[in-house]
């Protein structure tokens, strides 16, 4: 461990500023991509499922109508 | 034209023209940065196959190294002025305003300013160039042999 | 001779690849970004000239050279999709761009929160900035013009020509800090027989190098599950998938 104190470790040395906002900033881009990449997948399920949905009322309605 | 082609074709136009846009200005300001760079001794005997010296007034970008001692800080202001070198002549840099935490004594600068006297530039933007070489200071010390300590500049002095 | 890749040109097959491949990817990057970020944030020594500025090495070096790494991915599929006209190879390079832009982004952004305490500026018009910057113009560049055209088989190719074109920017991005005069310092890792990085703080930024690369895997294998899944969602076996609920 190169830091004594956790305060010693957030000031970097004095550097603090520009190690955090880097390393804030590359989680936070990293952070938005996974997420909405996985935010995508759920939603493109949920779209084809609702489509499946769609179609099955519109085939009993077809069926209902020739009974 | 139907107007979804229209509206593709200039989709299109727009972004090769803005992409092309930009890569021609960066293009242009690269150009214009090296055209303008100096090192010590160019500045002094000249560039190129010409031996084209800048005129007075001119602005100019200038690389090298300061040499160790030459820094001089003016006590009650950020005014600073050192020399420059490379291989030959020196050049004064006068600069008002902080500089870089790398600005030392034996570093590699890149200072941005007007030419004022044929070897003095008055600067209004220093950088600071490093290396790409990293270690640990033990490593340094031990395979430089010299101890990178930032330089005490008489700030706070009392005398 | 390239028979066995034949499959992976069929949709189904693909995605089941990407399934297959991405717990992989997965353990990698959380195992080495947690390592690489404690070690190189908490346990590798100061630098002797930047102190502990020099941390953001760890993640700026990794990003910069995955931007350029996953440009030559995209390239290479692009090349893929315009003389085979294989769609997966299309929807790759479309998946690829996002990851990539964020890269270079990352790489960008650390480097100015770099530059500005050590150089004293932010941003300057150095080659190798203005290379780098030139990279997220042709990644954004590549998304707009797919997004630009309805038609997908031209938004496809449109896509695909300019990110072979801009393959062109590679070596400008790595040779500029040695055809100009530039701010940026030379290359630190591939100067190996110099030794340009001492070795306990080399191991970090390794470390931190392949996590990136696994981020990128991983990102990239979900954009493009969800592409494919976009592609083929009237196919039955999407159908089945979905509701089987995977």
């Amino acid at each position: 461990m190169q830091f004594d104190s956790l305060n010693e470790f957030l000031a970097m040395g004095g550097y603090g500023f520009y190690v955090w906002l880097s390393f804030g900033s590359c989680a936070a881009i990293l952070l938005a991509l996974f997420v909405s990449s996985l935010r995508d997948a759920s939603k493109l399920r949920n779209e084809v499922r609702a489509q499946m949905k769609r179609e099955e009322r519109i085939k009993k309605a077809k069926q209902q109508e020739q009974v | 034209m139907n107007p979804r082609r229209k509206k593709r074709l200039l989709a299109v136009i727009a972004i090769i023209f803005g992409v092309g846009s930009a890569i021609g200005l960066m293009l242009y300001a690269l150009q214009e940065n090296i055209n303008l760079f100096y090192t010590p001794t160019e500045l002094i005997d000249g560039k190129g196959e010409n031996k084209e010296k800048p005129f007075i007034g001119q602005k100019l970008r200038i690389g090298g190294m300061v040499v160790p001692g030459s820094v001089v800080r003016d006590e009650s202001s950020l005014d600073v002025s050192f020399k420059l070198m490379d291989t030959g002549p020196m050049v004064t840099i006068r600069y008002e305003g902080i500089l870089p935490d790398l600005f030392r004594e034996g570093q590699g600068i890149v200072a941005q300013g007007t030419l004022v006297e044929p070897d003095v530039i008055e600067a209004f933007e220093v950088l600071a160039k490093h290396d790409e070489e990293y270690m640990p200071p033990e490593v340094a010390e031990a395979l430089k042999g010299i101890k990178h300590e930032k330089p005490k500049y008489n700030l706070n002095n009392e005398n | 001779m390239w028979k066995w890749l034949h499959p992976y040109a069929k949709a189904e097959r693909a995605y089941q690849l990407c399934n297959t491949l991405m717990p992989y990817f997965a353990v990698i990057t959380v195992v080495c970004l947690t390592v690489g970020w404690v070690w190189g944030l908490a346990y590798a020594p100061a630098d002797y000239q930047q102190k502990d500025s020099y941390r953001i090495i760890f993640i700026h070096v990794p990003s910069a050279i995955l931007s350029m790494g996953a440009y030559s991915s995209m390239a290479i599929a692009a090349i893929i999709a315009l003389v085979w006209q294989i769609r997966n190879a299309e929807l790759a390079v479309i998946s690829i761009a996002p990851v990539g832009a964020a890269m270079t982004a990352i790489a960008l952004i650390t480097g100015a929160a770099w530059g500005k305490p050590m150089w004293g500026a932010w941003w300057v018009w150095d080659a190798r900035l203005t290379s780098e910057l030139i990279l997220l113009f042709l990644y954004l560049g590549v998304l707009s013009l797919y997004h630009a055209f309805e038609d997908k088989k031209s938004a496809g190719r449109a896509a695909c020509i300019l990110a072979v074109v801009g393959v062109i920017n590679l070596p400008i991005i790595h040779f500029s800090v040695e055809w100009w005069n530039t701010l940026h310092q030379g290359a630190t890792i591939t100067k190996f027989d110099t030794s340009a990085i001492d070795s306990s703080m080399l191991w970090p930024l390794l470390i931190n190098i392949i996590a990136f690369a696994g981020f990128v895997g991983v990102v990239t294998l979900i954009r493009l599950k969800n592409e494919i899944l976009q592609c083929e969602r009237h196919r039955p076996w999407v159908r089945e998938l979905v509701g089987r609920g995977e």
